[in-house]
């Protein structure tokens, strides 16, 4: 279980957030501007928080009070921007070696090579391996990038706008791919949308974040009959 | 409504009026190369090739710049990388500093690496106590042309180490890799384009290096003597040498020319898929 408890600035925004990944994946939405990708940048490590904590499975990887603050390699927590961010001088198959390689550098080459195969059956890309980020459709690029991210053995997953780069038609689809293979990884995951169907479909939980403040977190039925704020309400109705 | 045609009709004329102001100075720029080339025949040029200041100056100017090139690269990049890498006031002085010796007057600078390392110099001190003496040897013309050029690279490695998308340092860290990894297998791959038209640069500003060398190193054939201070001692000897040199180094410029161009667009065909 992923546990996040952060305070902070951002620019003008005072950052507050509060959840956990207790009831399956969250989805944390809000308007733009609102600090949902600064919120995930400060629980990988990337910008410090003032005040508050992270912690997996217990095990705290930020804790102001004590004066914890792992670096991001350390933190081994997978992370999907909203256009993947594939390598693109790498193939396929080399982005998720590499991932292999950081993770497990004396793992010899011919291991690498069979583990990134069986990650790209499991995902169903296979044919794609030799293929540079370029010449993959968005929503490729998302298998190879979860392929790597996978490959990492990351302890929790964050997902930034996974459906904003697909085109409608797609989006559907990998709606019901991506729970399937989230239910099926079982780790903590943290999914950010603006698009309240995303949230509704994918979420066990929705936080929902205003100006840098999580206003409501809970289940989709439970914003609905009980809306904290007009944007919740909006955004259930 | 009558401003519209007016305005379009008082288009032409002022373009005529900026055409030609620009394509005068267009004109005045390409003269030297034109004076060069239009003056010379082929066996003039021959001829200069085969005077015996040539091959030395040739093999010392190579030699010379390559070291120098190498060891802005090698200086430069880890430069240039923590100062695209921070935002702090630290690393925006040390970029103003890195220009310093643009704006600098190579004679300037060739007097200040004088008098730093002759004999009454700080640093000409504790060498000579080593028995190493740098001014008027082929280390000075290195020294000299390291500093002219390394500001051209640093300044183009740093915009290119920018250009990078974040998301990719950021990533190749939450799957493990440790800065280093993050340096030499994504963030030098990626801006290598950039790093290259930087060292082409930097490579021709060492080439054609004259005042600093001239005042650190001096002109001493086969030691010193790079290419530009070949041509100016030839001109009092034989004209047809100095010239032959000059196209020498026309023709490398192009290429280098060329080179930074091709560097530029694969640079630019990297960053489209993402």
């Amino acid at each position: 279980m992923l546990d996040v408890r952060l305070e902070g600035r951002v620019g003008p925004l005072s950052l507050s957030a509060a959840f956990d990944t207790s009831r399956g994946p969250v989805v944390v939405t809000g308007p733009n501007g609102s600090g949902k990708t600064t919120l995930l940048l400060m629980i990988l490590g990337v910008r410090k928080p003032a005040r508050g904590r992270v912690s997996i499975d217990g095990v705290p990887l930020f804790d102001s009070e004590v004066g914890v603050d792992w670096a991001v390699e350390a933190r081994r927590i997978g992370y999907l921007p909203q256009t993947f961010g594939l390598f693109p001088h790498l193939s396929a198959r080399e982005n998720v070696e590499f991932a292999l390689a950081c993770r497990a550098p004396r793992t010899p080459a011919r291991s690498r090579r069979e583990r990134a195969r069986e990650l790209f059956a499991d995902l169903g890309i296979g044919p794609l391996a030799e293929l540079r980020p370029s010449a993959l459709s968005a929503g490729e690029r998302q298998r190879v990038a979860l392929a790597r991210a996978i490959a990492a053995e990351p302890r929790a997953l964050l997902l930034d706008e996974p459906f904003a780069a697909l085109d409608i038609g797609a989006r559907r689809h990998v709606r019901v791919f991506l729970r399937e293979y989230l239910e099926r990884l079982r780790l903590p995951t943290v999914i950010v949308s603006h698009d309240a169907k995303d949230a509704q479909a994918m979420g066990g939980t929705i936080a929902v974040l205003e100006a840098g403040r999580v206003v409501q977190a809970g289940a989709w039925s439970e914003l609905l009959e009980s809306p904290a704020s007009e944007f919740v309400r909006e955004l259930t109705t | 409504m009558t401003s519209a045609p007016a305005r379009g009709g008082g288009r032409r004329p002022l373009f005529g009026v900026l055409g030609g102001l620009g394509g005068l100075l267009l004109l005045f720029l390409l003269l030297p190369v034109v004076g060069l080339v239009s003056t010379s025949s082929l066996g003039d040029v021959r001829a200069g090739l085969a005077h015996p200041l040539v091959a030395p100056a040739l093999r010392l100017s190579l030699f010379t710049t390559t070291l120098s090139v190498a060891l802005v690269v090698v200086l430069g990049t880890p430069l240039a990388w923590l100062v695209a890498r921070s935002e702090g006031r630290l690393a925006r002085f040390v970029e103003s500093a890195i220009k310093l010796p643009v704006v600098l007057p190579p004679a300037v600078a060739g007097l200040g690496l004088l008098l730093a390392f002759g004999r009454e110099g700080f640093l000409g001190r504790l060498l000579a106590a080593q028995g190493i003496g740098v001014p008027f040897t082929s280390a000075a013309v290195v020294l000299a042309q390291l500093f002219v050029s390394a500001p051209f690279f640093v300044e183009a490695a740093i915009s290119a180490f920018r250009r990078l998308d974040p998301n990719l340092l950021v990533i190749a860290r939450t799957l493990g890799a440790g800065p280093l990894t993050v340096l030499f297998r994504i963030a030098l791959p990626l801006a290598a384009p950039g790093l290259a038209s930087g060292a082409a640069l930097s490579w021709a500003r060492a080439l054609g290096e004259f005042g600093a060398t001239l005042m650190f190193a001096g002109s001493l054939a086969g030691r010193t003597q790079t290419l530009p201070l070949a041509i100016y001692a030839a001109l009092e000897t034989d004209l047809r040498a100095a010239r032959a040199l000059s196209l020498v180094l026309v023709v490398i410029a192009f290429v280098l020319l060329v080179a930074v161009r091709s560097a530029r667009s694969s640079a630019s065909e990297q960053r489209e898929p993402a």
